[in-house]
């Protein structure tokens, strides 16, 4: 059957040829073949260790072993869980005054907050909390809603603007298109760039100035610093939620704005609550 | 009467199509019956034209007409698959390439799928098809069976190919990766797999030789397993007949098991399984050496296509899939290493004597790389198949810079080989037109590959241990959006190599097209053709 390979004669070919193409009859590598035993080994050690073959309706074979994904993740979950059960109790029921001269406390929710916030708030707000377009800065002194820890404490459990939670801050921007004319809300928006610093035409921002004073200033204030109670921005910084541009401040007015944060109380613990508050409250801005 | 059952199959396509053009519920559904009304009536036209043409002589000898087209295609899919990446890869490192205008159309969530489509299906089905007509042709001495059925596989599959990726950019997709056609474009490229699987397998059938050679076994056992996986995979109810979404009839769970038992395998027998039958044939026919040990050949195919359809749920560690199939994928997964090196040691082997041929063969050489990264590649996936490793690789770009370097090293390099071999010998030609075109493409390719899979590496362990990371309390270090910014360097690197690997492909495009137009003609014709019957 099998002939001598003239350039290899110590291996002889099976004797097929393929479009020229022959084959030597050199047997299986050592190397290769016991390598492959020795995977298959350890895949029976794998078979019996742990659970691997489906053997009835009721389950699959459980293997020697015992193991299961699920009950090492919770092993895990627990073992943080009772090394921090003690703080984490203390955390929940503290006063929020007394959160930040607790050292054990303080060091507590500050780790933990800023964990809260990488998974929950960052998208949003930003991973340096610097915010985004629509999304506030929460390291800067400015506030809509208030930045003691008490009112980020509220605004956190309760969200903004959010309907499912009967407690949230609730406050609207009007859609100003269906009340005013384009000419005020032109001059309007003059009025606003003239008292925040920026480049205004005089004579509309002076005719805007009424518009203001009777419409806006309920809750921007007569001197349009803003209002907590309703959230109500001051214009009169250069810090613009969703921009300070003609176009921006034109389009504010005419549609109205919105914005909505979510509730966590419920998604959140109580404790995690107040360990992103504590953690914003000492990004620089808390009052 | 052959003729007449032409007509009045494209007569009834070309009125289905029309109404469902016309009934559509979707733009991207319309846009392809019309297509479908279009290539169906021209063809209607064409054949009545042509119905009383007098019989031509049966045509002899091997038919490389087929073979040719699918060269072109896959040089030409090649170049739209790596220019996609290329794009995509930028798109990831600046992502203001996500340009408002492209949104819809042209953003990464939607060219992905061309990308892989385009480098897996286009390019790399293309060369399937295409070697694997040349190799059963050469191996069996037997003209391909089914006349003109090879011409229609070929065309019917560049049809599904065009569904697929204008469907793509349109958002027709059923979401399962490497499967996101929607029925319509399955139930085709089905009908057209059953061809390719009557034309290959008829021309085993009636093969010259007594024994079927090793190539062929690889490129049956990929195009039956693709069929099985294909249909299991893509069972689904639509809608409607008029509209393109479809739902899926596997849920939850069971969906992810069924499409990752497809995925993996996609993996195992069309990259390579399908692609060691072209090793098998283009490595010793290159390398003028005879394969390394038949027994090896045997053993280590029936090991590879029994092991690999268990390793699926490797894809699912750490997922609500029960941890008894994520052991029992694990431990095929690592009892398939041996079995996937086989062909390496047997690609790697059949060059024992011959190697002094790499330093004046540089196709030779892309050929040995690509082995080389082969066995790379399948000897880190079993590696990453491991349940502790997957719980730091898995969604990391590890698993990226893996696929590609099997894709660019293992699937590319062997098919530049084999584009390269088979070029000047279909259309007649003495040699290449040029050599060192074919060195620089493999410098390029190969630096291009370390380049991608380094980076991915560095990338994917950084991603991987910045999520995991959490300090003494419990809490978790790094946000997501840390973890991204940390890719950027390595994202641009990605990109890179990327650029590289697309100029090599170029510059191989230009050397075959120069070699079809200027090499000089082949002299004497007899000296490979072996008339078939």
């Amino acid at each position: 059957m099998s002939k001598k390979d003239d350039k290899h004669p110590e291996v002889p070919t099976t004797g097929h040829s393929w479009d020229g193409i022959e084959e030597l009859d050199n047997p299986l590598p050592r190397w290769w073949l016991w390598t492959f035993y020795a995977c298959i080994a350890f895949a029976i050690y794998l078979f019996i260790w742990y659970p691997s073959w489906p053997i009835s309706t009721k389950g699959a074979w459980a293997g020697l072993g015992h193991y299961s994904s699920r009950a090492d993740v919770a092993k895990e979950i627990k073992k943080y869980n009772d090394a921090n059960a003690a703080v984490d109790k203390r955390l929940a029921s503290a006063d929020l005054n007394a959160i930040e001269k607790d050292p054990e406390l303080n060091s507590y929710a500050m780790n933990g907050g800023a964990a809260v916030f990488r998974t929950w708030c960052a998208q949003c707000h930003g991973a340096g909390a610097n915010g985004a377009k629509g999304f506030p800065s929460l390291i800067d002194d400015d506030w809509l809603w208030g930045g003691t820890i008490q009112d980020i404490h509220q605004t956190v459990s309760h969200g903004i603007r959010y309907a499912a939670d009967p407690d949230t801050r609730d406050s609207e921007m009007p859609a100003w298109g269906d009340q005013l004319s384009k000419a005020e809300i032109a001059n309007v928006v003059q009025y606003v760039l003239s008292i925040s610093g920026g480049q205004a035409d005089k004579a509309a921002a002076k005719a805007g100035a009424t518009v203001f004073a009777d419409n806006c200033a309920a809750c921007h204030g007569e001197d349009a610093k803003g209002g907590r109670d309703f959230g109500a921005p001051n214009l009169t910084d250069a810090i613009w939620l969703y921009g300070g541009d003609v176009k921006t401040i034109t389009k504010t007015v005419t549609y109205g704005r919105k914005g909505v944060m979510p509730a966590w109380s419920g998604r959140l613990s109580e404790s995690q609550i107040r360990q992103v508050a504590t953690y914003i409250h000492q990004q620089g801005g808390g009052e | 009467m052959l003729d007449y059952l032409k007509l009045i199959v494209l007569a009834v396509i070309t009125l289905f199509a029309a109404m469902a053009a016309n009934f559509a519920h979707d733009f991207a559904f319309e846009l392809h019956a019309i297509l479908i009304v279009i290539i169906a009536g021209g063809l209607f036209i064409y054949t009545l034209r042509h119905t009383n043409d007098p019989p031509k002589p049966a045509p002899t000898g091997y038919m490389d007409g087929v073979i040719r087209a699918g060269v072109i295609a896959t040089g030409f899919w090649g170049i739209v698959g790596f220019l996609a990446g290329t794009f995509i890869a930028f798109q990831l490192a600046f992502p203001h390439l996500n340009f408002e205008f492209l949104q819809g159309y042209g953003n990464f969530g939607r060219l992905r799928p061309l990308h892989t489509s385009a480098v897996i299906f286009a390019f790399g089905g293309n060369a399937l098809i295409a070697t694997s007509f040349y190799v059963v042709q050469r191996t069996s001495a037997a003209r391909l069976w089914g006349g003109n059925m090879a011409w229609f596989v070929f065309w019917g599959y560049q049809l599904f190919i065009v569904l697929a990726a204008t469907g793509y950019l349109m958002g027709v997709t059923q979401s399962k990766e490497y499967a996101e056609p929607e029925w319509y474009v399955d139930i085709w490229l089905t009908i057209v797999w059953v061809a390719y699987l009557a034309v290959f397998f008829g021309t085993i059938l009636k093969r010259k030789e007594k024994h079927i050679y090793v190539a062929n076994w690889f490129y049956l056992s990929f195009i039956v397993t693709i069929a099985m996986l294909h249909v299991i995979n893509n069972l689904a109810v639509p809608v409607s007949i008029f509209g393109s979404k479809s739902v899926q009839l596997f849920a939850g769970v069971q969906d992810a098991m069924t499409q990752w038992w497809y995925g993996h395998n996609a993996v195992g027998f069309f990259l390579t399984a399908g692609f060691l039958g072209m090793m098998y044939y283009f490595v010793p026919k290159q390398a003028e050496r005879p394969v390394y040990s038949y027994k090896l050949s045997i053993i280590h195919f029936w090991a590879l296509i029994f092991l690999y359809i268990w390793a699926g749920p490797h894809h699912l560690h750490y997922t609500a899939l029960p941890d008894w199939a994520q052991y029992l994928g694990m431990a095929f997964s690592i009892m398939l290493w041996m079995p996937s090196w086989g062909g390496m040691i047997n690609g790697l082997m059949t060059l024992s004597g011959a190697w002094d041929k790499l330093r004046t063969d540089p196709i030779l050489r892309m050929m040995v790389i690509s082995v080389a990264f082969y066995g790379m590649s399948t000897f880190e996936g079993p590696v990453m198949s491991i349940r502790a490793v997957n719980s730091l690789s898995h969604y990391t770009n590890w698993t990226i810079g893996h696929v590609h370097s099997g894709a660019l090293g293992w699937n590319g390099m062997i098919t530049f080989g084999a584009l390269y071999f088979l070029t000047p010998r279909l259309w007649k030609k003495e040699r290449l037109y040029s050599l060192s075109m074919v060195s620089w493409h493999f410098w390029l390719a190969t630096i291009g590959i370390v380049l991608y899979a380094s980076s991915m590496w560095v990338a994917g362990i950084t991603q991987g241990l910045m999520w995991r990371e959490v300090d003494a309390q419990g809490f978790l270090v790094n946000s997501f959006a840390d973890t991204v910014a940390a890719m950027h360097p390595m994202y641009i690197i990605r990109g890179l190599g990327g650029v590289l690997y697309l100029t090599g492909g170029v510059i191989m495009v230009v050397n075959l097209w120069k070699t079809v137009t200027s090499a000089p003609a082949k002299s004497d014709l007899t000296a490979s053709a072996v008339p078939a019957e």
